[in-house]
């Protein structure tokens, strides 16, 4: 596949950004994988032409962070939390239940192309714990019956809310975004999931406050 | 005669800071590592990724120490790495030597390494040499307490045609990546992946092609990278190492040659830090198989009745070939760039006492007798002692200008320490040359695009102060007025030619105009002195003919016999006018390596030594002495200057020299001429105009020169041949010309460059015969077309 | 003497699409700004250094004075770079406040870079987080758009431009060096120092890396005071944080507390532990911080108190676990992650955590022998500070901790010939009957 005009301008734009052309290579290949579903080598050596660096210099850093992906992605990303807290939580639970019921294996895609499941890091929610990702977005205190839901419905093409922002959108318009590309939905979805308010609505509860401002 | 070796540089002033290492106090100048400083007081700690002339990286881990005063009153709670922490006033350091934490570190270091690394060292190329397994034995603990799966990988990968990676081997030193980019400018290696999957990597279709590649090999600290050529072929125990210099262009790299059983079995770089600190090029490190192919000459040879060579008997060689230059009348010699200087000063001597002629000439390659003067004037017994440029002034040097000369493709060291100034921050190079090379890129220059003719003019347009190092390449010679710009440009100077012999040659007077020790011909004091010391007469007193001139001379029937070494004719200006020339002779003595075209039309032909069967001594671009000593004893091999005696003795003359010692102590003897330099005749520019385009040639460092036979994974290495044109020329015939020029057509894939409209630029040897025999004469102009047009 | 809860930047998460700059706005947000810009630079950093603010990123470095290391005379830009690379597990405090309050912190960004003459800032957010990034995306086009951003902003002569950076998976590039490294747009391997950022940091320029908690918390710090600010806290450790609790508790989530609250009382706030279940070990500032047990629940979560008790208050990361979690599985999922997460850079770390890995995963499969626990210690002693950087160390903590106070355990893994727990009843769905 050959990357187009309009990315290639896009490609260049993002290195404008910065100070120094160099540092738009991380939301540069984020863009490649938008357009190509994965790193590939065109990708690489455009990246590499227009920065003035080495197609090696590239690679090294698209082989370095786990979001580039070589293998094609399906439409959704599926990735589950399985660090310690959202393991013992049933992260671990869901992981082997979702490797069932779509038959793949870690960082593999269904045949029908539309699920990548793979197991995640730490995804920094851990008050919701188990927690699942798609493309990206909060799906917060999974089950491994909900998680199954989850991916049926994706399959399905049905309308899929985040548990913490928008309807999710596919990979490769998540990547778009990440390549600093918005997408016009940041207004979507709550401000807040409950855990991140527990503490507030105590505090409410309670009439506790910061003191007030001594304004000297 | 010639020169001394020794630096230029004033004593600097450094502020020393002492510290005490294992209980020995040691004052080191200000910033030294403590890996370095330890070493001042005889402590070796174990090391891996560091590497004095790459920048510190601490991550192998391999030299932690313990510091219990950083010099403060305080020490670091945690053992630290010493390639990484300078040295600071009363700061105290407990090295494995006296400090068990230390030992503790280290061999957990080491312990670490190893449960990844195979236990492959009986088949390995580095075991017996490698610092993994001695600093294993040194500093690690006897057995392992790993009992888990070790990371693997398939065996070894190409990353180049020549460098294989063996990953499993590998311990991420990254002193191949740093290389690479830091020293190269080559980052065509890199770091992929990450974690304990961490390897070394080159791009899809992008192998690791730079002219230094081999230098990775060298550093690598495990087996992890060997090359094609050396893989599986010895054992480090079994090889005897000797040292000596590369031959393959004007630097005079240090080099080692490893042999066995007569054998070279590998060349490896030398350390010198005056002229190529540890790097040489892929071409110093693997283009030694032409001395051993199978057209090598080993006996003499003389014409038959018959017409054909038959062998004869070395006495009998010398007898016939005195016969045949006593009775062909005047004769001349060409000698190529490639003799030691000793050689060169036999030729020298020859043609002037035995053969009473001043026709001689080391350019087998395009002239003109601006360069001739130039040489004489600017150029000869010039040497860093008596402040000529040296390596060292391109690092101190504000500016550095080239002219005519490209570094990376032929001077290889000049390139790497022009990067390493660059590097630094405290030099500019600028660039007087068609386009910007990628060698110029790498060393962020900036280029005066300048088409070929009008160098001259560019010279003269510079900014130039006594700061500024003018190093200006022998392609000068074909552009008229460059070098006498040059010579009035008021920047230091310095000549730098392709050959390693070709300086030396201009030392010891294989120039029509320069006899031995830079006495000038025309100087009637100077040719007594040389006559004085050579114990004859008189020597010739007209200047004489140089190598065009010779060729034409002996076509005209104006020369009759012609002493030839080291020339091959597609160099020449004329490649078809030598080989005519050398038809033409009466008697053509040919000394050679190999048997080439000027062999197979000679009348006597003798073998001459390689490099690795003879002492001698090359000379480099800055003026600088080189000598070496013979690798193998080879009693059959001689070098040319034993030759040149034993034909003078059968003209009943004496050279007073039948080995390299003796020519070395006469050169000695005759010292440098202590009169007036000859001066400098200026031409004036002239600007070659016409139809077509000019031609920007230079021959690339891997190319097709006969010196490089026999390695194919080395000549693999070397970049594909392509015409370069200006981006409108390009778009106007496309991807793949064909140029047209005097001397025949070629046609080659084609890139846009940012050359000036109307040049072209082409590589000089890098298909058929090379530019000179097959499509253009120096300075004429050439059509292009695209190739289905 | 404060309320137990303090909410200063979680204050606003609750409002009406908090994220908008209208909310923000309306509840007196960038107020704050114009204060500062009627301030010299140097009272600002002057300020933060009185209220005692430390990095809340986890190595609690002075604020203020990580901003006076700038060296002011330096004639290169000056640059602030947000750590919003949240990855420590058990770390979900930054997350949640970018994608309710990214207002917050873009004002903190602002006061921040006029105090240290930058004018040019990076939020470097890690990649995983789709709806955070929109969110930080969204709010620096409506300050821009509002003119808190861009050219002589509130006509103070003074000019930002801010880049929303999204990083692309690696958890290394939370040290500020590997960050900076991944904003150059290179591998996130750490960086030799020195030279520190503050001298030679992103393109060799002066650079301030700071948490997206601490940036956001200026703003507060400007607009009430530095004695405010340290009103709250304790003696060294000034000011409130956000403490994140997760696991094995009632109501897991966000608490902002004066620093200095205990375990217990958070405990206690959020429901306390699940029904028929005692807290087994729990970790005060993420993975990287040595676990404590239930005999440190009255610790002070300060950074003297956390580190008096052989640990670091870290990011306050309070991952609670009870009985039914494993200690050994627990320990070997984080080294796990570590190995996972190691950049390869040095040797102990990427080969200690490949060996680690291999030693805790036999353990936990009741294979090897108790030897095999001095074995993994002396590993640990071999790895920790002898590393590049702190990944290490920070991957040995739960190891050398779950010995020092779990060994029955670990033995009990060989005695038992395998892990003797019941991995279902630690989940959360377990306490629901329902069954994986």
């Amino acid at each position: 596949m050959a990357i187009d005009d309009k990315t290639k301008s896009e490609l260049r734009e993002i290195a404008a950004r910065y100070p120094e052309a160099r540092s738009g290579l991380l939301p540069m290949l984020h863009l490649v994988q938008s357009v190509e579903g994965r790193v590939t080598s065109e990708g690489i050596e455009l990246c590499a032409e227009i920065l003035g660096i080495t197609a090696a210099e590239v690679s090294g850093v698209a082989t370095f962070y786990t979001m580039y992906k070589r293998r094609p992605v399906g439409d959704y990303h599926v990735g589950v939390c399985t660090n310690t807290l959202c393991a013992v939580m049933g992260g671990d639970a869901i992981f082997e239940r979702l490797k069932g019921h779509l038959d793949v294996g870690n960082d593999e895609t269904t045949e029908d192309g539309k699920i990548t499941l793979e197991h995640v890091e730490c995804n920094a929610a851990c008050d919701y714990a188990p927690v699942v990702m798609v493309n990206w977005e909060f799906m917060d205190n999974q089950t491994p019956e909900s998680a199954t839901q989850l991916v049926d419905d994706l399959r399905a093409g049905k309308e899929v809310q985040s548990t913490r922002g928008p309807k999710i959108c596919t990979w490769r318009e998540a990547e778009r975004v990440l390549a600093g590309f918005p997408d016009g939905r940041a207004d979507d979805g709550p401000a807040a999931g409950p855990a991140s308010l527990v503490g507030l609505e105590i505090a409410r509860e309670q009439g506790w406050t910061a003191p007030e401002a001594n304004n000297a | 005669m010639t020169v001394t070796t020794g630096s230029t540089d004033g004593v600097e002033k450094v502020d020393l800071v002492t510290v005490t290492i294992d209980g020995i106090q040691v004052s080191v100048p200000k910033d030294t590592l403590v890996i370095r400083a330890a070493e001042q007081v005889g402590v070796q700690i174990p090391r891996f990724c560091d590497h004095p002339l790459l920048a510190p990286v601490g991550a192998c881990r391999q030299c932690l120490v313990d510091v219990p005063d950083a010099g403060n009153g305080r020490g670091f709670p945690k053992p630290q790495a010493s390639c990484t922490l300078p040295v600071a006033e009363g700061m105290v350091v407990h090295t494995q030597a006296t400090s068990p934490v230390a030992d503790k570190a280290q061999q957990g270091i080491m312990e670490f390494l190893l449960i990844n690394h195979p236990l492959d060292c009986p088949v390995c190329d580095k075991g017996g040499e490698c610092p993994l397994q001695n600093q294993a034995m040194s500093n690690g603990r006897g057995e392992t307490r790993f009992e888990g799966v070790k990371r693997t990988f398939p065996k070894p990968i190409n990353i180049s045609p020549q460098v294989l990676l063996d990953r499993e081997r590998c311990i991420v030193c990254q002193r191949c990546t740093r290389f690479a980019s830091e020293i190269a400018g080559d980052p065509f290696i890199e770091l992929v992946e990450r974690g304990a999957q961490q390897q070394i990597g080159i791009a899809e279709n992008a192998p690791f092609l730079s002219y230094f590649s081999g230098n990775v090999i060298q550093i690598c600290p495990v087996g992890a990278l060997t090359s094609a050529e050396y893989r599986f072929r010895s054992r480090p125990f079994d090889l005897v190492s000797s040292p000596s210099i590369a031959e393959h262009d004007s630097c005079g790299s240090a080099i080692r040659v490893d042999h066995r059983r007569g054998k070279v079995m590998r060349r490896l770089s030398g350390n010198d830090p005056e002229v190529n600190e540890e790097w040489i090029t892929d071409k110093d490190r693997f283009a030694f198989h032409y001395a051993n192919q199978p057209d090598r000459l080993t006996y003499p040879q003389v014409r038959d009745e018959d017409g054909s060579l038959r062998p004869a008997s070395w006495p009998e060689a010398f007898a016939v070939a005195a016969r045949g230059l006593r009775a062909a009348g005047s004769s001349a010699v060409l000698t190529g760039g490639r003799l030691t200087a000793e050689d060169a000063y036999a030729y020298s001597k020859f043609a002037r006492v035995a053969l009473g002629t001043n026709d001689i000439d080391f350019r087998s390659r395009p002239l003109s007798a601006e360069e001739a003067s130039f040489l004489a004037s600017e150029v000869v017994l010039r040497t860093p002692s008596q402040g000529a440029v040296s390596f060292s002034d391109l690092e101190s040097a504000k500016t550095v200008v080239l002219v005519g000369l490209e570094p990376e493709d032929e001077a290889g060291a000049i390139f790497l320490r022009l990067r390493k100034a660059v590097t630094a921050g405290t030099t500019r190079v600028v660039s007087i040359a068609p386009y910007a090379t990628r060698g110029l890129t790498k060393l962020a220059g900036e280029l005066v695009r300048t088409a070929p003719g009008e160098e001259a003019a560019a010279i003269a347009a510079l900014d130039v102060d006594a700061d500024t190092v003018l190093l200006v390449g022998e392609r000068l010679a074909t552009s008229p007025g460059a070098l006498s710009a040059a010579a009035e440009s008021g920047a230091r100077l310095a000549w730098v030619p392709r050959r390693a012999g070709d300086r030396g040659a201009v030392e010891t007077g294989c120039l029509p105009n320069l006899l031995p020790g830079g006495r000038p011909v025309s100087d009637a004091a100077a040719r007594v002195d040389a006559a004085t010391t050579w114990g004859v007469d008189s020597l010739p007193d007209s200047a004489g003919r140089d190598a065009d001139q010779i060729v034409a001379a002996l076509v005209a029937g104006e020369l009759g016999g012609l002493v030839i070494g080291g020339v091959d004719p597609d160099d020449t200006s004329d490649p078809a006018a030598t080989r005519a020339a050398i038809e033409a002779a009466s008697f053509v003595v040919a000394l050679e390596l190999r048997e080439t075209d000027v062999t197979r039309a000679a009348d006597v032909v003798f073998p001459v030594a390689p490099v690795t069967d003879k002492a001698g001594m090359f000379v480099t671009w800055e003026g600088r002495p080189r000598t070496f000593d013979a690798v193998f004893s080879n009693p059959n091999s001689l070098p040319d200057l034993r030759i040149l005696a034993g034909i003078a003795e059968e003209l009943d003359l004496s050279l007073g020299f039948r080995t390299v010692a003796e020519a070395r102590a006469q050169m000695e003897e005759m010292g440098p001429w202590d009169g007036a330099r000859a001066a400098h005749s200026p031409v004036p520019t002239s600007s070659t105009t016409g139809d077509g385009l000019a031609v920007s040639t230079w021959k690339l460092l891997v190319d097709n020169g006969s010196m490089q036979d026999g390695d194919k994974a080395y000549l693999a290495t070397g970049r594909a041949p392509v015409a370069r044109l200006s981006r409108s020329a390009y778009d106007a015939v496309g991807p793949t010309v064909t140029l047209t020029g005097d001397r025949g057509s070629v046609t080659l894939p084609a890139e846009p460059a940012d050359l000036a409209d109307g040049v072209v630029w082409v590589p000089a040897n890098s298909f058929g015969r090379g530019v000179l025999a097959d499509l253009a004469s120096p300075g004429s102009r050439v059509t292009v077309k695209g190739a289905n047009q | 003497m404060p309320d137990t809860l303090t909410p200063v930047l979680t204050d606003n998460w609750g409002d009406d699409r908090a994220w908008t700059l209208a909310s923000y706005a309306a509840r007196g947000g960038y107020s704050a700004l114009d204060k500062a810009f009627a301030m010299d630079p140097d009272a600002i950093i002057a300020a933060v250094k009185d209220s005692g603010l430390r990095g809340r990123g986890g190595a609690g470095f002075p604020t203020g004075m990580k901003w006076g290391f700038i060296p002011q005379d330096n004639p290169k830009p000056k640059y602030l770079v947000v750590n919003a690379d949240e990855s420590e597990p058990g770390t979900c405090k930054d997350i949640p406040l970018m994608m309710a309050s990214p207002h917050t912190l873009v004002e903190g960004v602002i006061i921040s870079s006029y105090a240290i003459r930058a004018n040019k800032a990076f939020i470097y957010i890690r990649g995983e987080v789709l709806h955070v990034i929109r969110r930080v995306q969204n709010a620096v086009r409506e300050a821009y758009d509002a003119g808190h951003l861009g050219k002589n902003i509130h006509g103070s002569g003074y000019d930002l431009d801010v880049v929303v950076h999204a990083g692309a998976g690696a958890y290394i590039c939370g040290e500020e060096t590997a960050l900076l490294e991944g904003l150059e747009g290179r591998r996130g391997q750490p960086r030799l120092r020195p030279p520190f950022p503050a001298v030679a940091g992103l393109y060799a320029s002066p650079t301030v890396i700071n948490n997206v908690e601490s940036i956001a918390s200026v703003p507060s710090i400007i607009g009430n005071g530095a004695s405010w600010f340290s009103s709250m806290g304790t003696e060294k450790s000034k000011g409130y944080g956000i403490f994140s609790l997760s696991g094995h508790v009632k109501k897991p989530g966000q608490y902002e507390a004066p620093l200095g609250i205990t375990l217990r009382t958070l405990i206690d706030l959020a429901g306390g532990m699940r029904e028929g279940h005692e807290l087994k070990f729990w970790t005060p500032g993420g993975s990287s911080t040595p676990i404590l047990t239930a005999e440190h629940l009255d610790v002070p979560l300060d950074f003297e108190g956390v580190g008096a008790a052989g640990s670091m208050l870290g990011t306050r990361a309070l991952q609670i676990f009870d009985d039914t979690t494993c200690v050994v599985r627990a320990v070997l999922r984080w080294t796990e992650f570590y190995k996972h997460e190691s950049c390869g850079k040095c040797t102990p770390c990427r080969e200690g955590t490949w060996w680690l890995v291999q030693t805790l995963a036999a353990l936990e499969k009741g294979q090897g022998s108790e030897a095999d626990l001095d074995l993994l210690l002396d590993q640990c002693d071999n790895i920790l500070g002898r590393s590049f950087c702190a990944l290490a160390d920070g991957a040995v903590s739960p190891i050398s901790s779950s010995i020092q106070y779990f060994r029955d355990e670990y033995v009990a893994h060989l005695t038992h010939g395998g892990c003797p727990f019941d991995h279902t009843a630690s989940t959360l769905f377990a306490a629901e009957g329902a069954n994986a």
